[in-house]
């Protein structure tokens, strides 16, 4: 049942003002929801993203400019590698498709490609899903949809998702494609590649068992997804099936987790907004209204991450320095605090972290000192 | 983590300096190394786009790929890199040692030892960054497969004389980097690293100039200020000040100054082309030298204060004494060097896409055993490695407050004596567990009896095994003494690892051998018009 619509459009509204007047929205993104969904607990990253605020033009505003950026060698060369893949009415991938999912059903010869082109993402997530319907009321052929559109409901907000394709098997069964242009090398590709190009690929099987949920019978939303890539050092396509049941499952399990975007907007006081029109100092308290969860990570997922991580380290957070370092240290979260506690100049001498942390600093001062008394005597 | 390096790191946020992260170099620095500043360029597998090597840090020489899609260009590249890279490494290949090796008679079956050439030195490249390390990887296999005109005529795109076998050594240093401690192929942000904690986090100390910038601020700096400003300044142009060490360039490089040089390239090169006479000939080849001189200028601009970065992190380092057993780690990586040698000079083919079943078994024992001996051996010539092994209850040290003579009770009694120390840390005993001390480079075992009062006094009582020579008293100085101050290790000296995997005409087959016939050899890569490599 949809919620009741005088308090959808109160929320929109309020994500509007938000935004700012005459703002346009910035859609949200499976790379970006994958962000999200890896740091759950960002408040302001959760609130921005809701809202659509531009973070990049935010942090530009705020002072603290990101750095994302794509080379135009990188995009060039990406999208002749997708259209390579796609050419010929996607006989290529399809082809890929087959011999890496599905070698028992019939080779692809007579595929179907639909057209999916409609006016803004509303109307294309409609087409893509008649597109869908469609495919499901005559299994037995291959489709390809090239670039659909598919919404997911994302902590209150609805995300608009372009995969670069989704295949429909004879068997009614559907497959994520995931284009990518790193090179798969003597049939490897970089993990750390690999392993966002899944979590991006889970954010999109997600949102295509919402669509199978409407059909009847729901079609089966295969759980391995087809990532194409160029072999070796050539251009020429070649697909490896990754399973991405974990990712999905992390994934599903972060995007329920996302504090309810309605639940922060009502944390806000009044008048507040994000438009990068704004001064500074203004944006900066803002932001400030809305706490961060900031660690090392986020600065190669996050736009505003160099502000957050000013903000972290101006507070003494010991989370900038890593999680890692956060969890070892027990209830002391700040440098100072820490080092007090080291020094035996504050903190409860019964606490295991700061019993702990006593010690190594004895053991290390104790090793520090009898290195420098060793460079002492191997001067003489 | 230990918290002794989190410790450190918070000492550094709070002075605004690098902290000592260990008191000795673990790393064996060449006294003639190879530094290798390559960049590459943006979505494409491997393409170089320039570097920076050699060995004279006032004299680097500089290659560059004006048009890095042009397979030619490439190639003129990769031959000039050999002929930089091979020379150094084979100066490396003649100067050699007996030495003498265990090996298998074929016809007894019995360990025989051998004589056998070592190299009195081997060959050092130093990247400087861990993304380097891989790239230096990726460009040996690039290579290694590639036919030259003379090993087959047919090849259509026949590479220069020496590449291949450039991929060969690059693809063994490659290698050997996974082995832990090893020296051949060095990334400066892991050394650097691997001495000093900085006051930011681990991801964020891959940026080698911002690194730099914590262990040695300019004058009246604070390292978090320079870090920052060495990560993210950009000048009036937008282009950053402090250029990443790459091998990836930056994005806003790339599309403002790059693209347009590459574009303004290709146009003389296309106009050359189309010339008509020797006189349009001749003014056009002065514009594509040109603009073949600005992708150098642009190309040298990037890489050259990596290239001073890596040589101050030289510099940095080697202030440091060198640890005792880092010229014995040393010397497996001369090991390693001169074996390749002769597989290159034995004609073996390349090293093969994907390790068999055997080799791949070998290769992950040897760097387990390496890696246990490598934090063994850190943490013997470091007190600040021990003091993390101490506070984690590995190790302890403390004083001899008393030494009681006892003996064994077997038929020719040998001396035991039973040795109690005093301890502030808490080791993890049980019953005979086994405790190691270094006495004169050698490991001396003593086996845990009892705490002397309760468990909280730390009074522990040792029993001292061996080391004291086969008469009934012990020889002079191999047992301790009353008011000595020893440290004992709960982890060997020496680990010795597994038991040694049979030799592949011995594997099972269902452990991947006995090799079967020759291996077919390699087939070179594909080449097809989209090829760029």
């Amino acid at each position: 049942m949809p919620p009741p619509r005088t308090r959808g459009k109160g929320l929109r509204h309020r994500l509007a003002e938000l935004r700012g007047p005459e703002t346009q929205a910035k859609a949200l993104d499976a790379r970006a929801l994958a962000a999200l969904a890896a740091n759950p607990g960002c408040r302001r990253r959760a609130i921005l993203d809701g809202a659509g605020v531009n973070k990049a033009a935010l942090a530009s505003a705020l002072g603290s400019p990101s750095v994302f950026g794509q080379s135009q060698f990188a995009f060039v060369r990406g999208n002749a590698f997708e259209a390579k893949v796609k050419a010929d009415g996607g006989t290529e991938l399809l082809r890929l498709a087959h011999e890496k999912l599905d070698r028992g059903a019939e080779p692809p010869a007579e595929a179907r490609v639909p057209d999916l082109t409609a006016q803004g993402p509303e109307g294309r997530t409609g087409r893509t899903e008649l597109a869908l319907r469609e495919a499901a009321a005559e299994p037995g052929v291959w489709t390809l949809l090239d670039h659909p559109m598919l919404a997911l409901d994302v902590a209150g907000s609805p995300a608009f998702l372009e995969p670069d394709a989704v295949v429909v098997h004879p068997d009614g069964s559907w497959t994520v494609v995931e284009i990518k242009s790193f090179p798969m090398l003597d049939g490897a590709a970089d993990p750390a590649k690999v392993g966002a190009a899944a979590r991006q690929a889970a954010v999109y099987v997600l949102a295509l068992e919402r669509v199978a949920e409407r059909l009847d019978p729901p079609p089966r939303v295969r759980h391995r997804v087809l990532l194409v890539c160029p072999k070796d050092f050539s251009n020429l396509p070649t697909a490896s099936a990754v399973d991405v049941r974990k990712q999905r499952a992390v994934t599903a399990r972060q995007l329920a987790r996302l504090t309810r975007i309605e639940e922060i907007a009502d944390t806000l006081p009044e008048g507040i907004c994000f438009s990068p029109e704004l001064p500074a100092e203004q944006l900066e308290q803002a932001v400030e209204a809305v706490p961060a969860t900031y660690a090392p990570e986020c600065l190669s997922a996050c736009e505003l991450a160099f502000h957050c991580r000013d903000r972290s380290r101006a507070a003494g957070a010991v989370t900038s320095l890593g999680r890692p370092v956060r969890a070892e240290l027990g209830g002391l979260t700040t440098v100072g605090d820490v080092l007090a506690a080291a020094r035996g100049e504050a903190g409860d001498p019964d606490d295991p972290a700061v019993a702990a942390l006593r010690r190594a600093a004895a053991l290390r001062a104790e090793a520090l000192a009898s290195a420098a008394e060793r460079e002492v005597a191997g001067c003489r | 983590m230990s918290l002794i390096s989190t410790l450190a790191r918070l000492e550094a946020v709070d002075t605004g300096r690098a902290q000592p992260a260990a008191t000795v170099r673990h790393r064996h620095l060449s006294e003639r190394p190879l530094v290798f500043v390559p960049l590459i360029t943006a979505g494409e597998a491997g393409a170089p786009l320039g570097a920076l090597v050699g060995t004279d840090r006032d004299a680097p020489r500089l290659l560059v790929v004006p048009q890095p899609r042009d397979r030619e260009l490439r190639f003129a590249f990769l031959a000039d890199l050999a002929d930089v890279v091979l020379p150094y490494v084979d100066g490396f290949a003649d100067a050699v040692e007996a030495a003498e090796r265990s090996e298998t008679d074929p016809e007894t079956g019995k360990r025989v030892k051998v004589e056998v050439e070592l190299c009195a030195d081997a060959p050092q490249l130093i990247v400087p960054s861990r993304a380097g390390v891989d790239l230096v990887r990726l460009l040996g296999r690039s290579m290694r497969f590639r036919r030259t005109a003379e090993q087959d005529p047919e090849t259509p795109f026949p590479a220069p004389p020496r590449v291949p076998l450039l991929g060969r050594w690059l693809t063994h240093f490659g290698e050997r980097a996974r082995v832990p401690g090893s020296c051949l192929l060095l990334a400066m942000t892991d050394v650097l690293g691997r001495h000093w904690a900085t006051g930011q986090s681990t991801l964020e100390d891959q940026h080698l100039g911002a690194l730099l910038a914590w262990i040695d601020p300019p004058e009246g700096r604070s390292g978090a200020e320079a870090a920052q400003e060495a990560e993210l300044a950009r000048d009036d142009d937008g282009q950053l000040v402090c250029p990443p060490a790459g091998p990836a360039t930056d994005p806003a490089f790339d599309n403002k100054l790059l693209a347009p040089a590459i574009e303004r390239y290709d146009r003389a090169r296309t106009a050359l082309a189309a010339a008509e006479d020797g006189v349009e000939a001749d003014d056009r080849l002065g514009a594509l030298t040109a603009a073949e001189r600005e992708i150098h200028a642009l190309v040298e601009s990037r890489t050259r204060p990596t290239w001073d970065a890596v040589w101050r992190g030289l510099d940095l380092l080697r202030e440091l004494p060198e640890g005792a057993r880092v010229e014995e780690r040393w010397t497996r990586d001369r090991w390693s060097f001169t074996s390749h040698r002769d597989r290159v000079a034995a004609g073996e083919p390349p090293q093969p896409r994907r390790d068999d079943a055997v080799t791949a078994a070998n290769k992950l024992a040897a760097r387990e055993r390496e890696q246990a001996r490598l934090e063994a051996q850190e943490a013997l010539d470091d007190p600040l490695v021990m003091a993390a092994r101490r506070l984690s209850g590995e190790a302890f040290a403390g004083e001899v407050v008393d030494v009681v003579m006892a003996y064994s009770e077997s038929k020719r009694p040998s001396p035991r004596p039973l040795v109690t120390v005093r301890t502030d840390d808490r080791p993890h005993l049980g019953e005979r567990v086994k405790a190691y001390r270094s006495l004169g480079g050698k490991p001396q075992t003593a086996e845990f009896v009892e705490f002397a009062a309760g468990p909280e006094d730390g009074l522990l009582v040792l029993r001292i095994m061996d080391k004291m020579g086969r008469g009934k008293e012990p020889k002079p100085g191999s047992v301790p003494e009353k008011g000595d101050r020893l440290c004992f290790t709960l982890f060997e000296h020496e680990p010795r690892g597994g038991a040694k995997l049979p030799d592949p005409e011995e594997t099972p087959w269902t452990h991947g051998g006995p090799p079967g016939e020759e291996p077919a050899p390699e087939p070179a890569d594909p080449v097809t018009e989209e090829d760029v490599l």
